[in-house]
């Protein structure tokens, strides 16, 4: 009797912290983020000013470009081109990779480009990208286009090959033209690696724009980060790469929302709309 | 009308293991005709050509040699007059229940309101009126080749192709299945091509019985059940399906027949 009554009593105790709500996810996220501002601002503050800094002399140096105007023109003109240089890429490189995936011939003659412009340092080409597009908007757009067109295309032309046989006989076999068949089945099974092409990009796409701004100097974030690191201002240079940082989670917040409107079955499938 | 023959179709596959060459004969020289109206069984361990039987028949596969007609018309690749049924129902996954029967009738060219209505009532034939709207995750195993069957027969085919549609599906619910498809058969009257591994289903579905082993027709069976079989629990009963079942067992496991 004893027994079964204390069992009871711990089949109690075990209902109860399952009913206890897990911790939201945000909350986690902002506690980590807290945890680590804090500690930063403690051991920032110990290390000289040219070697590192901390979030508040990084704040101050913040609303210094704020005020001074400095940060919006740099974001116009680091934005401007990133904008433009991504679409460009998601623009060009999903045909581009449907065309390459859905036909043989298309694979053998191309294939091997994007394969080998996918593995190339384009850091390398940036230098020849300025002789021929000057210092200016140009350049940038060409660099971050480049950047995010070899892994978008390269997804989209996997996502074309993991297409199921199967899918592609039942539109055969109620007699789909070949354009239907790719624009009806092969384009929404292949949506899934398009947007993950998509998201890969982004970082790529950052790393074009810095780059790119770095080798020109002139204008936008990645010129504030050089000049700040030149004159050892280390709080200000902190500023724009922070500003990246969240940009690029911004982004891929944004992308995994727009994946969950353009192919909500992918999420229900793998079960992650319960989130 | 809906009759389908096979007159000597071959079918011959190339694999390379290991980097030898093999010849499979798929189907050697294959020949039989489902009448209208009757369900055929073809039945066969794996690997005896029946799915490759269906898929030429369907125009999926091309045959080297011989010919498939329907109604007396030599086939040239997929076409509207044969509607098939997936071994997994291969639903469209972006797609509703309603929306993958649609896809079938659009391909035929049907718009409007006509579009609409026709899937509707196949779908309300094979009694999913209420789960138009779910998505294939979101049905069972059983909705699924529902749908499937509805979206091959919306389109009206002198012949319903099927390739072991219910192979994947638990005992309870090939059960029901296989009551449904003899009730829908009585109702539309279609010619079914039915390839399955499983010896009661033939029995219990066909008016005859293909078998076949090795690419090649072994044995062409008549099933001496009547129809309409409405209730499929006093078939299983019957001295006939034990009888006939016990011959298809035969023929498969040593190729001599009993008579």
């Amino acid at each position: 009797m004893v027994d079964i009554a204390d069992r009871q009593e711990k089949a109690a105790v075990k209902e109860e912290a399952a009913e206890r709500k897990p911790l939201p996810r945000w909350m986690i996220t902002v506690a980590s983020v807290a945890v680590l501002l804090i500690v930063w601002e403690i051991f920032g503050r110990r290390i000289n000013p040219v070697f590192g800094s901390y979030p508040s002399a990084i704040a101050e140096a913040f609303w210094e470009l704020v005020v001074t105007g400095q940060l919006w023109s740099a974001l116009y003109e680091s934005l401007r081109p990133f904008v433009i240089g991504y679409a460009l890429a998601i623009v060009v490189g999903v045909p581009l990779g449907l065309f390459i995936g859905g036909f043989r011939a298309a694979e053998a003659a191309l294939g091997l480009y994007i394969t080998a412009g996918y593995a190339m340092p384009l850091v390398a080409l940036v230098p020849l990208l300025i002789l021929w597009l000057g210092l200016g908007f140009a350049v940038k757009v060409a660099v971050i286009f480049l950047m995010s067109l070899f892994p978008i295309c390269i997804n989209t032309w996997l996502g074309v090959t993991a297409v199921p046989k199967t899918l592609i006989e039942v539109g055969k076999s109620f007699v789909a033209p070949d354009t239907v068949i790719l624009r009806r089945i092969i384009l929404p099974a292949t949506l899934p690696y398009i947007m993950a092409g998509i998201r890969l990009a982004v970082g790529r796409a950052v790393v074009g724009m810095v780059i790119a701004e770095f080798f020109t100097t002139i204008s936008g974030l990645g010129a504030v980060i050089i000049n700040s690191a030149n004159n050892f201002d280390t709080a200000t240079m902190f500023v724009p790469i922070i500003i990246l940082m969240v940009m690029a989670i911004g982004l891929n917040w944004l992308i995994g929302f727009v994946e969950r409107r353009v192919a909500p079955w992918q999420a229900e499938i793998s079960g992650r709309d319960r989130e | 009308m809906g009759e389908v023959s096979f007159l000597d179709v071959s079918k011959r596959f190339t694999l390379r293991v290991d980097g030898e060459v093999h010849h499979v004969q798929a189907l050697d020289r294959v020949s039989f005709t489902v009448k209208d109206g009757e369900i055929v069984a073809l039945i066969g361990p794996s690997g005896c050509g029946k799915t490759t039987a269906l898929r030429v028949a369907m125009g999926l596969d091309p045959s080297n040699g011989g010919r498939v007609m329907v109604d007396g018309r030599e086939i040239n690749g997929c076409g509207h007059d044969r509607g098939m049924v997936f071994q997994h129902a291969e639903l469209l996954p972006w797609l509703s229940a309603l929306q993958n029967v649609m896809f079938g009738l659009e391909m035929k060219g049907i718009r409007g309101t006509q579009l609409r209505e026709t899937a509707e009532k196949y779908l309300h034939l094979v009694g999913l009126k209420d789960s138009q709207n779910r998505r294939p995750h979101q049905l069972s195993g059983g909705m699924k080749q529902r749908v499937g069957i509805a979206r091959a027969l919306a389109i009206d085919p002198k012949v319903l192709l099927m390739d072991e549609p219910f192979g994947a599906l638990d005992a309870q619910t090939r059960e029901t299945l296989q009551a449904e498809l003899l009730d829908i058969h009585a109702r539309t009257g279609k010619t079914i091509l039915f390839v399955t591994h499983d010896l009661d289903e033939a029995v219990i579905i066909a008016d005859r019985i293909v078998v076949m082993k090795d690419g090649r027709v072994q044995e062409i069976m008549t099933v001496p059940l009547k129809r309409p079989r409405p209730d499929l629990s006093l078939v299983r009963g019957m001295p006939e399906f034990a009888e006939t079942r016990y011959k298809v067992w035969r023929a498969l496991h040593d190729g001599a027949s009993v008579h």
